[in-house]
């Protein structure tokens, strides 16, 4: 994208329906979840969306991306079919993954998603030897590795932003800061100056910015991307974020200091996208449509989701490996 | 045919491998200038550069990973962890990352990588670098283990693991890096995983075993037949899969069994063999299953310590007489 797009109204009217869809995806997900209709755990990733649209508006569809437990915000904004996974999540035939992976493991490999992930920073690892085959087979794409602020402590984040600059890799790391992991703040379990300073003592670029700015992250990931693209080598972008609700669906964030929730309703992305858009000549007529088109659109993958089959027994036995395959009914 | 040792073995497999594919490719600690451990690296990174042969730091985890990750997008990575102790290091990646991905992701990912982690003893390196935790990965729904016992092998299984889909994790023994062996000057096929060689055949017992353990049951059974007790030699190969037909069509010939493994016998993978012969095959038996395996102790230090943990000829012969008697 040309910087002087970033503010463009028709570019940020699309990237606001993209972030409708994922906010509307996560209401029904928790809605869902909390009827037992879903089982297993669901992470919202209600308040963030803005970090996800506006990286992913800057990726090529080849591009790789790995994702965490809270994934399912990066696969809708990097292409991933929202129906799909609507089955996923209930585990029904027609699911990403036919139903065997759910919420934690949503990925879908033809728009480059590598992944959602159940054990915190593993994608970090998996981003850069990702990239390192980009290398080797001398492709120009890139890899974003999305990664929430617990896990920086993880050795496996260190261990990959020391290896991406030491090989030069096309890899963008975006620490996707809301603050607390699980229950914990963050900075509370966390020594030093904090994520960006930890990729600048690797020689890494980094800088820090309001991830619920929609146009920043627009613009500031353009430009990133363009230079990793070119071979700057691996950076680093700290998106400052609030998670609106618990880790998980059923968690009710009683660890809240009193009011900041509320308090941070004014700053989440969706609102402010719709106050700049109104701002910059899109009718209130035409906000409202794109919010009624994305209910409605989620809601009809729910009752897809609903009426979808469940996958038959055999398919348990399926996809385990080639050599020494299970034989279903055979311990 | 030539004579080589087991580590220039694996080398020549691995070179004829990233010959014919520009896709294989090797990260490890001390690939470049040491040429790995026993040389089965060695000079490969003059010849196939640094992007091929890649020098890594000190970085299990991500030595792991990153090959999960560059088999996710389209190469065939070869992992080298130097010593199986270190590899723990890395059993996350392994075993919630490579082994689940084609799983969890309903079959849009293959993971076609090799883990390479030597495993047993090679002489007073104790207890953090001498263990065969090879039936931990036998238990890991997705993992292929491979456990070489000759040069030829050391060759022929290793370029069958490279051009295999799924995970392998490739358990070369340390102890066996200089044994010598008979191995074809030319280019061959890989070998069939899953597949085990039958060391000697015989009509009294069989003895299952792989890895350093086959050279020491092979001399056994020599000792056996003066005896007069003919011994069936089966070198599994892979534990998983594991040969259930050599096995079983052995048994079934002779009568009793035995297990041989190097292993700690406690949780050891010929548990599970003697549970499938004994549920399967109970009627075939003239007597109980046996195992031998290590002590449930940690590999101690000195000359005579780490000795008494080994399992000798001499001790395969009296358990082996011990059914007769």
């Amino acid at each position: 994208m040309a910087q002087d797009q970033a503010n463009e109204p028709a570019r940020v009217f699309n990237m606001y329906k993209k972030m409708l869809l994922i906010r509307a995806f996560e209401e029904a997900a928790g809605e869902n979840f909390h009827a037992g209709n879903i089982r297993g755990s669901v992470h919202q990733y209600i308040g963030e969306e803005a970090i996800a649209v506006g990286i992913c508006a800057n990726l090529r569809k080849d591009d790789l991306l790995t994702s965490y437990h809270r994934g399912h915000g990066h696969s809708i904004a990097k292409g991933a079919d929202p129906r799909a996974m609507m089955l996923e999540l209930f585990g029904r035939v027609g699911g990403t993954s036919g139903g065997k992976g759910g919420s934690m493991h949503i990925a879908d490999f033809s728009v480059g998603m590598l992944g959602a992930n159940g054990v915190i920073a593993d994608g970090c690892t998996i981003s850069v030897g990702a990239a390192q085959a980009i290398k080797l087979l001398k492709q120009d794409k890139i890899v974003v590795n999305f990664i929430g602020d617990g896990g920086i402590n993880r050795g496996p984040f260190m261990e990959s932003l020391n290896w991406a600059k030491i090989y030069n890799l096309p890899v963008l790391f975006v620490c996707e800061n809301n603050q607390i992991a699980a229950t914990t703040t963050t900075k509370s379990v966390t020594a030093g100056d904090g994520i960006a300073a930890r990729a600048e003592s690797y020689g890494i670029p980094a800088i820090t910015i309001d991830g619920n700015d929609l146009l920043l992250v627009d613009s500031t990931s353009a430009r990133i991307i363009d230079e990793i693209r070119s071979g700057s080598g691996p950076q680093l972008i700290q998106a400052m974020t609030y998670r609106l609700r618990g880790h998980f669906a059923h968690d009710k964030a009683l660890y809240r200091i009193p009011g900041e929730a509320e308090a941070a309703l004014e700053y989440e992305p969706v609102r402010r996208t719709e106050t700049w858009l109104a701002e910059h000549g899109i009718p209130e007529k035409d906000l409202a449509r794109a919010r009624d088109e994305a209910d409605r659109q989620i809601s009809q993958y729910v009752d897809d989701a609903h009426a979808a089959p469940w996958p038959e027994i055999a398919e348990a036995f399926t996809d385990v490996q080639d050599v020494g395959a299970p034989e279903m009914g055979v311990s | 045919m030539t004579e080589m040792t087991y580590a220039q073995a694996a080398r020549l497999g691995l070179k004829e491998e990233l010959e014919r594919d520009p896709k294989v490719w090797a990260l490890g600690e001390d690939l470049g200038f040491e040429g790995g451990m026993a040389g089965q690296y060695k000079d490969l990174q003059a010849e196939f550069g640094i992007d091929r042969i890649v020098d890594t730091p000190i970085s299990e985890s991500t030595i792991m990973g990153a090959a999960i990750g560059a088999a996710l997008a389209g190469t065939r990575p070869i992992a080298e962890l130097r010593f199986s102790d270190f590899a723990m290091c890395a059993v996350d990646e392994l075993v919630n990352q490579a082994a689940k991905a084609r799983y969890m992701f309903g079959g849009q990912a293959r993971v076609p990588m090799v883990a390479r982690m030597p495993i047993g003893i090679r002489g007073g390196i104790a207890a953090q670098h001498s263990q065969s935790p090879e039936a931990w990965y036998a238990h890991v729904p997705g993992l292929v283990v491979v456990t070489p016992a000759t040069p030829s092998d050391n060759r022929g299984l290793l370029k069958a693991a490279i051009r295999c889909d799924d995970p392998v994790v490739y358990m070369e023994h340390k102890g066996l890096w200089g044994l010598v062996g008979e191995v074809n000057e030319n280019d061959v096929e890989p070998l069939p995983l899953g597949k085990a060689r039958i060391v000697q055949e015989g009509s009294d017992l069989t003895i299952v075993t792989w890895a350093a353990m086959v050279s020491v049951v092979e001399k056994a059974a020599i000792k056996l037949a003066e005896e007069g007790i003919s011994t069936e030699v089966i070198d599994l190969r892979t534990l998983w899969p594991w040969d259930r037909d050599a096995v079983f069509s052995s048994v079934i010939k002779t009568g009793r069994m035995m297990v041989v493994h190097e292993a700690v016998q406690v949780g050891g993978f010929g548990g599970e063999i003697s549970s499938e012969v004994t549920e399967h095959l109970f009627d075939n038996l003239k007597g109980p299953v046996k195992r031998m395996g290590g002590a449930r102790i940690p590999i101690p230090f000195s000359i005579p310590l780490e000795a008494s943990y080994m399992i000798s000829e001499e001790q395969v012969v009296a358990k082996a007489r011990s059914f007769f008697s």
